[in-house]
C-alpha cells in the first residue's frame, strides 16, 4: 500500500466518521450508495485488469513506444484523441489503463490526450446534451473540449 | 426506468467480462510462456486497485448523499465572476452522480439565468475534474502529473467557458431567441 493509497483510506474514514456523528441514517444511506457504486464498477474493474495483463505480456513495448511513444507523430496522438472522445469507459478505470500504457512506452503526450478527451467529450452523451442545452452550445463544447484534450496534453509532455 | 437501465449496464459489464476472460484464458493455454508475465502485471494493478476503490466509493457516496442537487443549483444560479468560476468547478468536482445528472440540472440552471460561462465550466468539471478520478489519477499516474493536468484543465476549461459565452451572446443580438434552434 503506498501513501497515497493510505491518505485516501484515511481521508474516506475521516469523512465516513464525521458523517457519522451529524447523522447516522444519512451516512447508511452513503454507504448503500457506495456498495452499489462499487458494485456497479466491479466488472470493468476486472475487464480492465485481464486488458492490462494480456496488453503488456502480448503487445511488444516497442510497437506501443512506436504508434504512441515519444517519437509518435501528431496523426498518433489525434488517433488517441479520437479514440478517447468515441470510446466509454468510466474514467475511474481509465487511469490503471494510462499508467500500463505508460509503463510500456507510451508518452505522456499520448497518455495525457487519451485521458482528457476520454473525459471531458462524450460522443455516446452527445445526443442527450444537445437536446437538453441546444445544437450550438453542446457542439461548440465538445468540439472545443477537443481542442483542449490536444493543447493540454502537448503542453503536459513539453513540461514533465 | 433509471433503475431498469442501471441493471442491463450491469448485466452487459458482466457478460463483457465473461468473454474477457474467456479469451485470456484461451490466450494463455494457446501461450504457456506468457502466463507469467500476464498474472503478474493484472495481480499488480489489481492489488492497487483494490486498496483504494473502497475508499473513494465511500467517498462518492457521502457526497452524494450530503450535497443535494438543490444546494447546486441555489448556489450556481445567482453567482458570477471569479467566485462563480470557483463555484462552478467546486460543484462540478464533486461526485454528485453521472454526466446525465448534470445536463437537467445545467438546463434549469440557464433557465434561472445562470451565466453561459458558469454552466459550461459546471458541465466541463463535472465532466473531467471529478474528485474521485483526481484520487486514482494520483494512485497511478503521480503527483506532478495529476497536479499539471488538473491545473491546465481547470485553466483551459474557464477560457473556453468565457469563449462560449461570448460567442452564444454575440448570438443573441443577431437573433432573438437562440434556444429555439
Amino acid at each position: 500500500m503506498n501513501t497515497t493509497a493510505i491518505l485516501i483510506n484515511l481521508f474516506a474514514f475521516a469523512c465516513l466518521f464525521i458523517s457519522f456523528l451529524n447523522d447516522k441514517k444519512k451516512t447508511q444511506q452513503s454507504l448503500k450508495v457506495a456498495i452499489k457504486s462499487f458494485i456497479r464498477i466491479l466488472p470493468m474493474v476486472f475487464i480492465i485488469i485481464i486488458f492490462i495483463g494480456l496488453l503488456m505480456g502480448f503487445v511488444p513495448q516497442h510497437l506501443i513506444s512506436g504508434v504512441i511513444g515519444e517519437q509518435a507523430s501528431f496523426g498518433g496522438i489525434l488517433g488517441v484523441a479520437l479514440l478517447g472522445a468515441i470510446l466509454h469507459i468510466p474514467s475511474l478505470i481509465s487511469f490503471p489503463l494510462a499508467a500500463s500504457l505508460l509503463e510500456s512506452g507510451a508518452s505522456i503526450t499520448s497518455v495525457a490526450v487519451f485521458i482528457t478527451s476520454l473525459t471531458m467529450i462524450g460522443v455516446l452523451t452527445l445526443p442527450l446534451e444537445i437536446k437538453v442545452l441546444g445544437k450550438k452550445m453542446a457542439l461548440l463544447r465538445n468540439g472545443i473540449s477537443f481542442g483542449i484534450a490536444i493543447l493540454i496534453a502537448l503542453i503536459m509532455g513539453a513540461i514533465l | 426506468m433509471k433503475k431498469t437501465s442501471k441493471d442491463t449496464g450491469l448485466k452487459r459489464d458482466a457478460i463483457l467480462l465473461v468473454i474477457v476472460f474467456i479469451i485470456a484464458i484461451i490466450l494463455l493455454s494457446l501461450f504457456p510462456k506468457k502466463q507469467e508475465p500476464v498474472t503478474t502485471e493484472s495481480w499488480k494493478f489489481f492489488v492497487e486497485m483494490i486498496w483504494i476503490l473502497p475508499g473513494v466509493m465511500v467517498l462518492m457516496g457521502l457526497f452524494m448523499v450530503w450535497v443535494p442537487k438543490e444546494m447546486v443549483e441555489k448556489y450556481l444560479g445567482k453567482t458570477s465572476g471569479i467566485k462563480g468560476f470557483s463555484l462552478s468547478i467546486l460543484f462540478g468536482a464533486l461526485p454528485t452522480g453521472p454526466l446525465y445528472v448534470a445536463f437537467p440540472l445545467a438546463l434549469s440552471l440557464i433557465k434561472k439565468g445562470a451565466r453561459i460561462s458558469n454552466i459550461i465550466i459546471f458541465l466541463s468539471a463535472w465532466a473531467c475534474i471529478k474528485i474521485p478520478q483526481e484520487m486514482v489519477e494520483l494512485q497511478f499516474l503521480g503527483t506532478k502529473f495529476m497536479a499539471a493536468r488538473l491545473i491546465l484543465t481547470i485553466v483551459f476549461v474557464v477560457t473556453m467557458g468565457l469563449f462560449i459565452e461570448r460567442i452564444i451572446e454575440w448570438n443573441n443580438k443577431k437573433m432573438a431567441n437562440p434556444w429555439e434552434m
